[in-house]
């Protein structure tokens, strides 16, 4: 038993810094991608959720094009892709303006790459992460967009549960559906600019997606579905930190992996509960 | 027509020849499934499709197979496990994205081996995105047989298919089996997809797919219409995206050219714009 212990955690999982600043920025986006996930599942807006940090990706390379800070051009075209969903979508619309905006974005990516000289490895660090290359001083970027979000999340939390689960009644309250679908479209981009210099442009979506699908067969009630899913993530996170530490391969498989199993277990789980309710 | 003799001289070009023949028949091929794609809300489902065959083409480099049955083979599985995970509207949604989730974590693990055992950076990095003017000659047929097979697929499927798009309940209560109709209609566009992400790459597949669709469903009323429409929407920026990346080579101040997919995207945008535009007019009047 204390020999599998100490194969799963070898000295300096815990104790080496890179891996430290590793569990603390992992921990926060897991939060960060749980709260703001949870709605982006509620609104069946996982495609959002998708393309907005995928899109973000854009606005890195042109940073790098440019020799600008990486994390401001992150931010920027998050935001920009967050606005022109939110203002191009019509309610017809069932997902191609998303598709648009994020091809007009990985368009634009595709440019700035060719245009500057971008060195592959960093390319694929953009879009894979690279969780235990984060420095003290990323870290501390990282909280900072993580209490921010959670903030937002706090204040927002009432009206926007309101507004995605109940739109019409919700509007006819004052609520307005498209100011909330505005700031949670922010909300999302805030997340991304925050996660995807961790975990990578396209595993930012699974933890934005795995914990709160999973969550939502779960927990019996809103705010239990969403403390569950935060929950979720950062088991998913931890246990892909170990793992990825001991095989030496990429913290995203196993974030991915690790959080579609949790999707899994909520799928049987609804399954059991409720027999009938699949074959409708 | 300058346009024309420019076009004549780069068929002089092999590359660039099998360029616009391959793309005009992605283009036709995105532009028919786009169109019901886009009628059945199911862009997040056509888009996840090209990542998910990146997977696979990762697999197929590791494997040395023939990158083609790589992105075919994993976006069959991909798209079965979306259209069967997402059978009830609202689990569609996030049931392509679980899918697309652990496709794109199995991607990290592919191209990490990848770099492990052969240091190569460019291959896997041509399989993210790939370029219209390096296919391989060898991929010429399979392509275009896989297209006549998609094509036909949608034209033995076109009436229940249009009956099971626009009023799903109705063409149930008719008899319709509306459930199979996806199935097969998820295999045509898993074709589509997979071909032109094979091709052009995935950021031109999602552009192909729903970018001519969405225009032409703007300005048209009758589906024969649309299709033809937006068949000859994507066949017109894959010429023109072509022509201009071409051309771009010539320009100043870099003399180094353009990604032809910058182009493509930015051509779909504005048909897409002018579609909106026309249809905000004409209700305008209406």
């Amino acid at each position: 038993m204390m020999h599998v212990l100490g194969l799963l955690f070898p000295p300096g999982l815990l104790t080496a810094p890179f891996m430290q600043n590793a569990w603390i920025s992992g921990s926060a986006v897991a939060i960060l991608s749980a709260l703001v996930g949870f709605f982006a599942v509620l609104r069946g807006a996982t495609f959002v959720a998708h393309a907005v940090p995928r899109a973000s990706f854009a606005g890195a390379a042109g940073a790098a094009l440019v020799g600008g800070d990486t994390l401001l051009g992150l931010g920027i075209f998050s935001a920009i892709s967050a606005l022109g969903i939110a203002f191009l979508t019509s309610r017809r619309d069932r997902g191609q303006i998303t598709a648009l905006v994020l091809a007009a974005a990985l368009g634009l990516g595709a440019l700035f790459l060719a245009l500057g000289d971008a060195y592959a490895p960093q390319v694929y660090a953009l879009l894979f992460g690279q969780i235990v290359g984060i420095s003290r001083a990323d870290v501390l970027g990282i909280l900072g967009l993580t209490g921010l979000t959670a903030a937002a999340v706090a204040v927002l939390y009432r009206p926007l549960l309101f507004v995605s689960v109940a739109p019409d009644v919700a509007e006819a309250r004052g609520v307005s559906r498209h100011r909330f679908n505005v700031l949670f479209l922010l909300l999302v981009a805030l997340s991304a600019t925050a996660a995807v210099p961790v975990v990578g442009a396209l595993l930012s979506f699974s933890l934005m997606v795995g914990p709160a699908a999973a969550a939502s067969y779960f927990g019996r009630s809103p705010a239990s579905a969403l403390w569950l899913s935060v929950a979720i993530g950062l088991v998913s996170v931890w246990l892909a930190l170990v793992l990825a530490y001991d095989t030496g391969m990429p913290v995203g498989f196993f974030v991915a992996v690790v959080t579609a199993a949790f999707y899994g277990l909520g799928r049987l789980w609804a399954l059991t509960a409720d027999p009938l309710a699949d074959a409708a | 027509m300058a346009l024309l003799t420019l076009v004549r001289d780069l068929l002089q070009t092999p590359a660039v020849a099998t360029a616009l023949w391959i793309g005009s028949i992605v283009a036709v091929v995105s532009g028919c499934a786009g169109v019901f794609t886009v009628v059945r809300g199911q862009s997040f489902a056509g888009h996840a499709l090209g990542d998910v065959g990146s997977t696979g083409a990762a697999a197929a480099y590791l494997t040395a197979v023939q990158p083609l049955y790589g992105f075919l083979g994993i976006g069959l599985l991909g798209g079965l496990a979306i259209d069967r995970l997402g059978n009830r509207a609202r689990e569609r949604d996030v049931a392509t994205g679980i899918v697309l989730s652990l496709t794109m974590g199995l991607s990290a693990l592919l191209l990490f081996l990848i770099t492990e055992q052969t240091s190569a950076t460019g291959g896997p990095l041509s399989i993210l995105f790939g370029s219209i003017f390096t296919v391989a000659p060898a991929v010429t047929l399979p392509v275009e047989l896989f297209s006549l097979l998609a094509l036909g697929l949608l034209a033995v499927l076109y009436r229940p298919l249009v009956f099971a798009s626009l009023s799903p309940e109705t063409a149930r209560a008719r008899g319709v089996r509306v459930g199979l109709v996806g199935t097969l209609f998820m295999v045509a566009l898993v074709i589509a997809v997979e071909e032109s992400s094979l091709v052009a790459g995935a950021l031109l597949s999602t552009a192909l797919l729903i970018g001519p669709a969405a225009a032409a469903v703007n300005w048209t009323r009758q589906i024969g219409h649309t299709l033809a429409l937006s068949a000859f929407l994507g066949v017109a920026a894959v010429v023109l995206g072509i022509v201009l990346s071409y051309e771009s080579y010539f320009w100043p101040p870099l003399h180094r050219g353009w990604p032809v997919s910058f182009f493509i995207v930015m051509l779909v945008l504005v048909e897409y714009i002018a579609s909106r535009l026309w249809r905000r007019r004409r209700e305008a009047t209406a």
